[in-house]
């Protein structure tokens, strides 16, 4: 068992959980993920690895609640518990040595973002991060990432920071020069609309995909991608790859095959919670 | 479900006893007698156990048919030399528990190998009674033990070794690593099995299921290894929570039964529709996730019209859980012929029961979406057979011009796995052959001196048998290697290594 030694809700649907998993506190890397699954009969679900305390033997997961079992993980309070953590999953981010990174992320995809500016700014490197969000309150873990680098926040209404989305900002950066690479993690059009800007500045641009997956080791192939016209698998080739290579319209529609599955299971939660309220 | 493994006859059940036959003369007149399994019309749509286990009556019948060889072949036959004319006798002969104790002190995991060996390329083909017409039962008569067995688990004496203050690290808890856990743990080694799912069991949770493998069997199972001292670690992922080098420093020795978990797909345009899923996706959503069960929280497509590619358990398995989740048909496209199946001769005849249609010589060049993306169809080409290949047999070639579609909104592709990466990748210095398998010796061992491996990491995709075999001879010459004899006595050498074509979980 791994319980919740903290919980913060960093935006309407995000949630940062700090959560006992000694081994994989010890081990990880950036840009690697763990899969948890809740209990029995729960669905197995891929979190990325924000944070690590190997000393206090903690990680640092943030949880966007979209279906019924992602909405049951935000739920946890502390002295709850996740039943089953494993990893950590994936290949290591390929960090710059040296250098200016920019590192773009869109609503839970900042929270992917986090470990990897940590590294890169542990690392010497300049950073400066956009993010963004649709309006403010959906701005998540800006003052984490102030104190590692520069940020640009931007919402799309204008409500706080920059008005617009972050590709405008990003744009600027890019026509200012001197940047040395991109890290792009946030919702698919998003990360397509960042690598379709980069190309042509040709600045090496790296997006972490989140494809669907079950085991996360490989055994499954439902996390299939297409990198550069080849079949990858995004739990162990990745979940990291150069963007300029992705086949984002495919990641995007093999994202929607459990649409009508995750809306049913969601109903189902919400006449649960109905149902025990009532009881 | 009935209760097929009550031990002792009562009233009627009694008294619908056989004589007991005085001679063999009268042993060899009795008939082989049949497997109750549910109807395939039924069955077709739930997914209980299709097979239903002996009655009483049924195994004692059948355990009179042994004429009780002196040089029984068929030991020589089972991969792991199970004592199957001393287990018959002691059920022959009433003594039910001892003859459980006789099966389980040979074989790790009775109650699953008398469900999904093949028994009739094993120990029943060189049965000597297949000479003048069928074999005994072995697999039946295996199954009645081992399920009794597993009901009156109190009633069987525990084994309780000294302990010999040695480690053994087990990676995988498939069916090579937990026989290798029970061999070793009897011996009095402490014994940890790292799981990389949060279930043990390996294939025989995720693979082979629910209707062929029922889980709380295998959990059954598991939790009599664990009675004996066996420790479970899931969520262990070798080669990213530990590596091999860590695991080899805390371990006196190692057993590296990780299986050949990467699926194989058929590399034809439109792969990557929804719609489209490699068996192992298919078998572990619906086995170890429960999305047989409407209440399971992981989703499955449910096809109504499913192709599944290839001529193994594994496809048998798929197209029989697709009919299982309501789809009205369900086609096997295998690229040979019926003679070349590789599966199980019992698998094609119940999914030919179950109403599933069988598309022969015929491979796959597309699958054809619609608009949105969602498979409607599967583009194949008829195939004739010619000149034999490396397997020895025929090698399929395309008939030019005879492409067809099989209407169709689910894929399942089962035409086999290869070696996973991820483990050998943490430890260089193990040897690997060009497929990617672990390299070992005639004991079992790796190229690391005390790392030893066994099963489909070592063979490529082979049954859940020759694993058994691999993990009972390793632990056998990891004993030896623990104990400072080595080279090991002859026992743990390997026979000649066996290699089925089968792309198996069974």
């Amino acid at each position: 068992m791994h319980p919740v030694i903290e919980r913060e809700q960093l935006s309407p649907n995000v949630v940062r959980l700090v959560i006992e998993a000694p081994r994989i506190a010890k081990v990880r890397r950036p840009g690697q993920f763990v899969i948890v699954r809740k209990g029995p009969g729960a669905e197995r679900i891929p979190l990325t690895i924000a944070d690590n305390d190997a000393e206090a033997g903690t990680i640092t997961l943030m949880i966007q609640a979209i279906g019924r079992s992602t909405t049951e993980l935000t739920n946890l309070q502390v002295g709850e518990a996740i039943q089953d953590v494993a990893g950590p999953l994936g290949s290591e981010t390929h960090l710059l040595a040296s250098g200016h990174a920019v590192c773009v992320g869109g609503g839970v995809g900042t929270a992917v973002l986090l470990p990897i500016v940590r590294a890169l700014s542990e690392a010497g490197v300049h950073v400066t991060s956009v993010i963004g969000g649709r309006s403010k309150e959906w701005v998540i873990l800006e003052k984490e990432l102030t104190e590692l680098g520069d940020v640009v926040t931007c919402t799309d209404d204008g409500s706080y920071g920059r008005h617009g989305f972050v590709t405008e900002a990003l744009k600027d950066l890019l026509d200012a020069g001197g940047v040395d690479a991109v890290y792009a993690i946030g919702p698919v059009p998003m990360m397509k609309a960042v690598s379709n800007l980069t190309l042509p500045y040709a600045v090496p641009t790296t997006v972490s995909l989140n494809a669907i997956m079950v085991d996360g080791t490989g055994m499954c192939g439902g996390c299939r991608v297409t990198i550069d016209g080849e079949t990858k698998y995004a739990c162990v080739d990745g979940p990291e790859f150069d963007a300029h290579k992705v086949n984002f319209g495919e990641l995007a529609d093999r994202l929607t095959t459990y649409r009508p599955f995750e809306q049913q299971a969601l109903d189902k939660l919400g006449a649960c919670a109905t149902t025990e309220v009532k009881s | 479900m009935t209760d097929t493994a009550s031990p002792l006859p009562t009233g009627e059940e009694a008294s619908g006893l056989p004589t007991k036959p005085a001679s063999n003369k009268e042993r060899m007149a009795i008939d082989r007698v049949a497997m109750p399994e549910q109807p395939g019309d039924e069955r077709a749509h739930n997914f209980g156990e299709v097979n239903q286990g002996l009655t009483y009556q049924l195994a004692m019948l059948e355990a009179e048919r042994c004429i009780q060889c002196p040089k029984p072949f068929c030991v020589d036959g089972c991969p792991v030399r199970v004592d199957i004319p001393r287990f018959i006798r002691l059920l022959r002969d009433g003594e039910i528990a001892q003859a459980a104790e006789s099966l389980l002190s040979d074989n790790a995991l009775p109650c699953v190998t008398g469900r999904v060996c093949p028994q009739e390329t094993q120990c029943e083909q060189v049965c000597i009674r297949v000479k003048k017409g069928n074999s005994v039962a072995i697999g039946y008569l295996e199954r009645y033990v081992a399920d009794w067995a597993q009901k009156h688990i109190d009633e069987l004496p525990k084994a309780n070794p000294a302990p010999t203050g040695k480690k053994v690290g087990i990676v995988g808890s498939g069916p090579a690593g937990l026989t290798a856990a029970g061999e070793l743990a009897r011996l009095g080694h402490d014994v940890t099995v790292f799981e990389a799912f949060h279930a043990p069991g390996g294939v025989l949770i995720y693979g082979i299921p629910e209707f062929r493998l029922p889980k709380d069997i295998v959990q059954a199972e598991v939790d009599r290894l664990i009675s004996e001292g066996v420790k479970v670690e899931l969520d262990s992922i070798i080669g990213r929570t530990y590596t091999i080098p860590e695991l080899r420093e805390e371990f006196d020795a190692l057993f590296l039964a990780v299986g050949a978990g990467l699926p194989v797909f058929m590399n034809v345009p439109g792969e990557n529709f929804k719609g489209v899923y490699s068996a192992n996706e298919y078998l572990t959503r619906v086995n170890l996730m429960g999305a047989w069960s409407p209440d399971s929280q992981t989703p499955i497509l449910h096809g109504k019209r499913v192709a599944v590619v290839g001529g193994g358990n594994v496809a048998m398995d798929s197209v029989r859980t697709a009919r299982r989740l309501g789809a009205d048909e369900a086609t096997i496209v295998y690229r040979r012929s019926a003679n070349e199946l590789p599966a199980r001769a019992e698998e094609v005849h119940h999914a030919k029961d179950e109403g599933v249609k069988f598309e022969f010589l015929v491979a796959p060049v597309e699958v054809l979406a619609d608009e949105n993306r969602w498979v409607t169809g599967l583009k194949c080409i008829r195939m004739e057979l010619g000149e034999p290949d490396a397997s020895g047999r025929r090698r399929p070639v395309k008939i030019p011009g005879s492409e067809f579609v099989i209407d169709c909104d689910l894929v399942v592709v089962a035409i086999g796995t290869k070696a996973n990466p991820l483990l050998t990748g943490s430890a260089p210095e193990l040897k690997v052959n060009e497929y990617g398998y672990l390299v070992a010796d005639e004991y079992g061992m790796t190229s690391m001196p005390g790392v030893f491996a066994g099963g489909d990491i070592v063979r490529g995709a082979a049954t859940v048998i020759l694993a058994m075999g691999d993990g009972k001879r390793s632990a056998a010459a990891i004993d030896s290697w623990l104990n400072g004899v080595w080279p090991p006595p002859a026992e743990a050498k390997a026979k000649k290594p066996e290699r089925e074509t089968a792309v198996a979980a069974g």
